[in-house]
């Protein structure tokens, strides 16, 4: 009897099998937080009207997600059923001040450009949906790639859509940083020089792409297309 | 299920623990927030003369260490109140720490009476000797408050720059202010008096500026803003008009 229970538990606890790699792509597509599960919906409308805050956003949720999702995974025998959802907001409140404060310390102009949606992390429902969902019914490694797939999962689209928004809102590629590309429409002073202009002059930015209702249908649209080219999604009842 | 008292001693030491990490790392990381949100002002207040700072420089781009350097070589810093007098160093350290005109919070000086205020002024050196006089203003826009720093040639009459921030303006309409590097490059040679001498400050006019040497061109969409800016531009440059006509004196 005892051998048996040794020979049970010889599976190697950090195994990168074809299970585990499955809990890093699905979310990414099959099961994709935002597109099929369409959770994190209003962070991903806010922030998406740049690139580098998209990334930024995205390495922060992915952070929150993961580390969440392990130490939820590793208290899962302690934590009492009655409190757990407190609990698991302690938790996750906890990294996202983590996050405020170091990136407070180290980009302070991402800081305050993200401030109030970084701390709005604790409401994303892709984190606790994980955390109940997952985390807390399975062991650390496991819950710790779910949370990493799921976040690279909702930043994945984040980046998408910020990509789109950018372009054709405000004619840029990664404006902010020190390889920020003006692209298409007249340079950022057309208010005062109208003749200058980068490639295609007479596009005029659009400003729906700016504002957030832009995101929804972009996501719409990803939705829709993502659902007509994978059968796994088509709904068969 | 578990008892009650195991909840309690398990929330108890969780939120201990918790407490403990977060209040540690934010007493470490006080020293460095607080040179980053420096910098950051900083680095605010000399967009508005960025163009007299070199070709193409953009004031987000300098180095933090050279920022430093200018504040610390170039720049003097003086507070001043209604009636132009300098409000001296200690008086201002009882209300901002520091007490340099930098550490003046325009929040609270908003809401103050005029008599009561406390005007910050940043005078720019070049090397060639002319001097820029940087003023702050703060007002409203639609949503929130907006605010900028005017930089103004030795006449006390000429715009030499400007630089616009707001809080929560709407993305692509008033956020333009900021966002779009033309409007406040507009700013640059226009005159606070109009041809008649009166005192006009800088008006930001819906449809296009009419009068060239005292208007610049609104926003289209973000009429509410423009007004905003214009207004806060006539008193907040009105402010310093005493201190203006002392120092030209």
């Amino acid at each position: 009897m005892a051998e048996a229970k040794v020979l049970e538990k010889k599976e190697p606890t950090f195994a990168f099998g074809k299970n585990e790699r499955k809990l890093l792509t699905d979310p990414l597509d099959d099961n994709n937080p935002i597109t099929i599960q369409v959770l994190g919906i209003c962070s991903a409308l806010a922030v998406t009207t740049l690139i580098f805050p998209s990334i930024i956003m995205a390495v922060a949720v992915v952070f929150v997600c993961a580390f969440s999702s392990l130490f939820t995974s590793i208290l899962r025998n302690h934590i009492p059923k009655q409190v757990r959802m407190i609990v698991q907001l302690v938790i996750v409140a906890f990294l996202v001040t983590v996050v405020e404060l170091s990136l407070k310390a180290l980009n302070y102009p991402v800081y305050k450009q993200l401030a109030v949606f970084i701390g709005l992390i604790i409401t994303n429902c892709i984190v606790m949906g994980r955390l109940e969902a997952f985390a807390s019914s399975n062991k650390p490694w496991r819950a710790f790639l779910d949370g990493v797939g799921n976040g690279l999962g909702y930043g994945i689209i984040l980046i998408i859509v910020a990509f789109i928004r950018e372009l054709f809102g405000k004619g840029t590629l990664l404006a902010g940083t020190p390889i920020e590309a003006k692209l298409i429409g007249p340079t950022a002073e057309y208010f005062i020089n109208t003749t200058e202009s980068t490639y295609f002059g007479w596009y005029a930015n659009n400003n729906l792409m700016v504002l957030p209702a832009a995101a929804m249908f972009i996501i719409g649209v990803l939705i829709w297309i993502q659902r007509s080219r994978n059968p796994k999604l088509v709904d068969i009842s | 299920m578990h008892s009650n008292k195991y909840v309690l001693v398990f929330v108890f030491i969780m939120t201990t623990i918790v407490a403990l990490v977060l209040s540690f790392m934010s007493i470490g990381l006080k020293g460095i927030h607080d040179e980053n949100e420096a910098i950051f002002n900083k680095k605010a207040i000399l967009s508005s003369i960025q163009s007299h700072l070199g070709e193409n420089v953009k004031a987000a781009d300098i180095p933090d260490q050279e920022v430093l350097d200018i504040f610390d070589n170039r720049m003097e810093q003086l507070v001043v109140d209604i009636k132009g007098n300098v409000i001296p160093q200690e008086t201002v350290n009882a209300s901002y720490k520091g007490g340099l005109a930098e550490h003046v919070d325009m929040k609270k000086e908003k809401k103050k009476d005029p008599a009561d205020k406390m005007l910050p002024v940043f005078i720019y050196k070049k090397d060639n000797g002319e001097k820029f006089y940087i003023v702050s203003v703060r007002g409203s826009g639609l949503w929130d408050d907006i605010w900028g720093c005017i930089a103004l040639k030795e006449d006390f009459k000429t715009v030499a720059g400007a630089a616009f921030d707001h809080q929560g303006e709407t993305p692509g309409l008033g956020a333009e202010i900021k966002d779009n590097a033309g409007f406040a490059k507009q700013f640059s040679g226009k005159s606070l008096y109009n041809s008649n001498g009166d005192y006009t400050s800088v008006v930001v006019r819906k449809g296009g500026a009419v009068d060239k040497m005292t208007e610049v061109d609104g926003i289209s969409g973000a009429t509410v803003t423009c007004v905003g800016v214009s207004d806060m531009l006539y008193s907040g440059i009105q402010y310093y008009q005493s201190y203006f006509d002392k120092t030209k004196s």
